[in-house]
């Protein structure tokens, strides 16, 4: 388990009271299909994944973008005790959608990205620090009923 | 052989004309150290690295990053022969720095943050695209030669 520092904690909580998860959601997820663009097999009944465009302004990417940080603003209010936080849906990722686990580290530097991104020079080296290892242990949880 | 699009191509060069490289190259190092903290095994002889301000503040980590910085400007001039154009430093990582090609992945990634927190918006998802493509096959063009 990743032992979060009381620095760690204040930077991840401190960026993310000003993240619109709304917004950043759709954008996340959005980007994930873009960049890594296998990563869209996961979402064939989403309609049409056919470009950039269609991707980022597609409603159901948007939804499922907010429903993923939604999630991760749990995680945030768990960072002590992510595997807990995470165990269903880990074993859910595993057993019912089948999802690689390396996947998982795709969204985390997408969101560190976008978190980047909507931040700029706010995003210090510091504060990456403490969101990579963020990602990092909520990718290792989401991992941890796989079987 | 990794094959870049016209598009990718413009994305990469046009955001890369508009980079202080020596600027950028001691952020990219920096924030290398910092945020994956093991990688500073690889710096013995740079001094102190106790802080990410004495990191980021080091000159040799600013000169190192900028060499690291200059090299990548060379592979945008030539992006359809990366691995040719690698092929030294590969072999001098390997053979000589006995640096882990993990660590190409990990730079690439910091790479990719800087740019997003020095572009902002400009840094769209289709530029993201290009560009992580370009430095997974910058990272594999240097894993090339290793034995």
């Amino acid at each position: 388990m990743s032992n979060f520092t009381a620095e760690d904690k204040a930077a991840i909580t401190g960026l993310w009271a000003k993240v619109n998860v709304e917004d950043a959601g759709g954008e996340t997820l959005g980007r994930l299909l873009v960049v890594y663009p296998w990563t869209q097999r996961f979402f064939d009944s989403f309609g049409s994944l056919s470009s950039p465009s269609a991707i980022m302004g597609n409603p159901k990417v948007k939804a499922h973008g907010v429903k993923v940080l939604t999630s991760l603003g749990e995680a945030i209010k768990n960072l002590d005790d992510l595997k807990g936080t995470f165990g269903q849906l880990s074993e859910l990722h595993c057993d019912k959608l089948h999802v690689d686990p390396e996947n998982f580290r795709l969204l985390g530097n997408v969101l560190v990205t976008v978190l980047a991104v909507l931040h700029g020079k706010e995003f210090t080296p510091e504060v990456q620090a403490s969101w990579q290892k963020m990602v990092a242990g909520v990718a290792s949880a989401l991992g941890s009923r796989y079987h | 052989m990794v094959h870049f699009t016209a598009e990718e191509k413009a994305a990469i060069t046009s955001l890369w004309g508009k980079m202080n490289v020596e600027e950028a190259g001691g952020e990219a190092l920096g924030r290398l150290l910092v945020v994956y903290p093991w990688t500073q095994r690889f710096f013995d002889n740079f001094g102190n690295l106790s802080s990410p301000s004495a990191i980021l503040g080091n000159p040799k980590v600013k000169a190192h990053g900028k060499k690291v910085l200059t090299s990548f400007g060379d592979a945008i001039k030539n992006m359809d022969n990366l691995k040719t154009t690698f092929a030294k430093l590969s072999e001098l990582h390997c053979d000589k720095l006995h640096v882990d090609p993990e660590n190409f992945r990990l730079l690439g990634n910091v790479m990719v943050i800087i740019l997003a927190t020095h572009f902002g918006k400009e840094f769209t998802p289709e530029v993201q695209a290009a560009w992580q493509k370009l430095v997974s096959a910058v990272a594999i063009a240097l894993g090339h030669k290793y034995h």
